[in-house]
């Protein structure tokens, strides 16, 4: 996730990076990490208590939030993400507008 | 490489979705898109966000999703056809870095008709297929991710914001950062080397040769893991 400040509410946080603020804490699928107060309140705070590292990049005035390492896995859940992507004529297609099919997601690449 | 496979798979009820991680766009996946003249959906991930989603650290790798957007196979070496390249003998005439290369890529290892037989089942059977695994199996199976990984994943997205703005010189420094926390994941790399190999304009190169920018490059980076290794394989055959 690229943000231009870290000036953005643990709620947005949350969303762009797929949890969801509870009572019991931040969840994801069946995963949820308790949250102490501070990490209700500051962003960055509960970026740390994800385990999601920030990068900065003073220069270009941009930070980079990493993944959650929380699970210690690419996946906390086997929920599928929403991801939203072009095709070559820039039409975006939702994976989650696949719904009720059974898909192969193949990555490839030029290289 | 999946088109034929789809007009296989599609009357069961199975889609494929390809995904380019190319942070080249458009640009570089179309001339492999136009002539595979798909009728399934072919996405271009520029920032490579299906990596971090899935756990993709090369490619070809897949993830299978069911009915219910639900995972049933967490991201794995995903071979679809067998590779002329790496069947047949290299000619004796074949000198340097070029030699080099097909060396060690006819030493990785792949599991071709495994791999289709499992995706065959599960188009048969759904759910009920031995080859489709539970939610907590998908995850545990998943791809390791460390602290350090997770910040690799961070500056690489910083390196593909760069690079597409145009700050290429920028980008370097946080590709290699990328690499050094992160040096199993060949997406990475090998994304970073193709753009130092590779003139404006010309199709993606393969080579991935040394450069002065990377620490790596392909060759002596397959060397050094194994090219037996360079492919961890799914098990498909039980």
């Amino acid at each position: 996730m690229l943000l231009s400040s870290l000036d953005i509410t643990p709620a947005d946080l949350a969303e762009r990076a797929g949890w969801e603020l509870k009572p019991e804490g931040a969840c994801k699928g069946e995963l949820c990490v308790p949250l102490a107060g501070d990490a209700r309140a500051s962003a960055a705070a509960l970026a740390e208590r994800l385990g999601m590292p920030v990068v900065h990049d003073e220069i270009h005035r941009l930070w980079a939030v990493g993944p959650s390492t929380a699970a210690g896995r690419a996946l906390e859940t086997a929920v599928v993400p929403e991801l939203v992507l072009p095709d070559l004529d820039g039409n975006e297609l939702a994976l989650s507008s696949l719904r009720g099919q059974r898909v192969v997601l193949a990555a490839w690449a030029s290289w | 490489m999946w088109q034929a496979l789809r007009a296989e798979l599609h009357p069961k009820g199975v889609e494929i979705v390809t995904v380019a991680l190319d942070t080249g766009g458009a640009d570089a996946a179309r001339p492999f898109i136009e002539a595979a003249s798909p009728e399934h959906p072919s996405l271009i991930d520029q920032a490579h966000v299906s990596d971090e989603l899935f756990g993709f650290v090369n490619v070809p790798m897949a993830v299978w999703i069911d009915e219910e957007g639900t995972l049933v196979r967490p991201a794995y070496a995903a071979h679809v056809q067998h590779s002329p390249l790496r069947d047949s003998p290299i000619p004796d005439d074949l000198e340097g870095p070029l030699r080099d290369l097909l060396t060690e890529v006819k030493k990785i290892r792949t599991n071709v008709d495994d791999h289709l037989a499992a995706l065959r089942d599960w188009a048969e059977h759904g759910s009920a297929s031995r080859f489709a695994l539970s939610p907590d199996e998908v995850v545990a199976r998943s791809q390791p991710r460390s602290r350090d990984q997770a910040r690799a994943a961070a500056c690489f997205e910083l390196g593909q914001h760069l690079w597409r703005t145009g700050d290429r010189d920028a980008a370097v420094p946080w590709f290699r950062e990328a690499h050094r926390l992160d040096p199993n994941n060949w997406t990475y790399k090998r994304q970073a080397w193709t753009f130092a190999t590779t003139p404006d304009g010309q199709p993606s190169d393969l080579m991935q040769g040394p450069t002065d920018l990377y620490e790596g490059n392909w060759l002596d980076d397959v060397r050094r893991l194994g090219a037996e290794n360079y492919y961890p394989l799914e098990d498909f055959s039980a």
